[in-house]
């Protein structure tokens, strides 16, 4: 018996990141406002961190809820149908529960539908993490149209009193259609992971143990500063060189460099270990969006382009990195 | 090669005012990074990673919290490269 031949899906051979969408959170909460527990200073906060405020989410608004603009700004933006796409991922830590998927909801709520829906947990590279899958995808022929988000709540997981990463984080969204491209428009990606350093930042206590101790908080967020600082300069300042590298440029041909919006002083420091020159735009969001994680990196993106509208189709170096420690980083032609 | 504690010192002065422009008159023995010199931690992290490279040692994140003070630093530089 002749066994019938399978067939295989084929993609388009190139991809790109066809537009942009952001949504922040309604609120911006000044220094001011968040430095009494702290027993700190709006100078002692943007001296280190560069940041001035940050927008935070009213009680109302979820984490889905800011994808969802996001996702139709960039929907409208691509001039595609919501029908069109056929995976949406979020990248997210602040989902309300461990299952079912932001995705799977978002999905519905845009019209993605039947969609392939997931989320993807990697802190503050997801983002990227996301660019990689969704390229892949794409040129893989399993979706024609990725819908990729970061989108995050992360002041339901910060602490009023914890002075090691609390009083930086912000909520907000952002949101980039992927899809098939005439030449290169998302370059190899560099991505891994470091589990050795595990404990170096994330949730203070697992939720269970937080649930069965009557008397204890609600996980919330923190870090070992020092320790994420020295990994995120200077080993992620190798790793966005091996982007440019893989992508077979260098920081002088870029049109802007977007790195994770983890602090002013480390995306200052990085810039220098890289050598960007003055001509390339530096995505500076943090001073008055905060650290918004998986969204940082999208929502930076559509900062730049909206200030600089003469970027559009200039290449940029994205990179997040953050809890697990995991990163990821690519050259991407700007929508 | 191992350096004398006056030459890590001249080395640890040049770093110091490169990341936050403390004179290098003022970076000498008995002063505190944090207390004397208001040196924060960020700044701390830069100057032990261009340490790292300048004196060729390894400062492991978990030493970096005890060096307080520059005899500390030029101490752990000097035996680090013996």
């Amino acid at each position: 018996m002749t066994q019938p031949t399978l067939h295989q899906a084929v993609g388009s051979p190139f991809t790109r990141i066809v537009s942009v969408g952001a949504a922040r959170g309604d609120v911006n909460v000044p220094n001011d406002d968040i430095v009494g527990p702290i027993e700190s200073s709006d100078e002692w906060i943007r001296q280190r961190t560069g940041v001035i405020s940050r927008t935070r989410a009213s009680a109302s608004v979820s984490a889905a809820d800011l994808a969802t603009s996001a996702a139709n700004e960039a929907i409208a933006n691509a001039k595609i149908s919501a029908s069109d796409i056929g995976a949406v991922i979020i990248a997210t830590i602040s989902n309300n529960v461990l299952t079912p998927s932001m995705a799977a909801l978002v999905a519905d709520r845009i019209g993605a539908t039947p969609a392939a829906a997931y989320d993807v947990s990697a802190a503050c590279a997801g983002f990227c993490y996301g660019i990689a899958q969704a390229d892949a995808l794409v040129r893989a022929g399993a979706a024609k149209y990725v819908l990729v988000i970061g989108a995050e709540k992360l002041s339901d997981y910060a602490k009023p009193t914890d002075r090691t990463i609390s009083f930086l984080l912000g909520d907000g969204a952002g949101a980039v259609i992927v899809g098939p491209a005439d030449s290169v428009g998302i370059s190899p990606t560099i991505w891994g992971s470091d589990g050795g350093k595990w404990d170096a930042v994330g949730m203070d206590r697992p939720t269970r143990e937080a649930f069965d101790d009557r008397d204890g908080e609600f996980p919330t967020l923190r870090q070992d500063g020092q320790t994420v600082f020295r990994w995120a300069v200077w080993e992620m300042a190798k790793v966005a060189q091996e982007a440019l590298d893989a992508a077979g440029i260098t920081a002088a041909d870029l049109a802007a460099f977007i790195p994770h919006q983890a602090n002013m002083r480390i995306i200052n420091e990085f810039a220098k270990q890289l050598n960007v020159p003055d001509s390339v735009v530096i995505a500076r969001d943090i001073e008055t969006t905060g650290n918004t994680s998986a969204a940082s990196v999208p929502l930076a993106m559509h900062r730049v382009l909206a200030e600089n509208p003469e970027l559009s189709g200039g290449y940029a170096l994205i990179i997040g990195f953050g809890a697990g420690l995991v990163y990821a980083a690519q050259i991407v032609r700007l929508p | 090669m191992a350096q004398s504690k006056d030459e890590v010192l001249a080395g640890l002065a040049a770093l110091v005012n490169d990341e936050t422009g403390v004179p290098v008159e003022s970076v000498v023995f008995g002063k505190s990074f944090a207390d004397d010199l208001d040196i924060d931690s960020i700044s701390m992290m830069t100057i032990v990673v261009n340490a790292e490279e300048q004196f060729d040692v390894k400062i492991p994140d978990d030493k970096v919290s005890e060096l307080k003070t520059v005899d500390d630093a030029v101490n752990y530089i000097v035996s680090a490269q013996s």
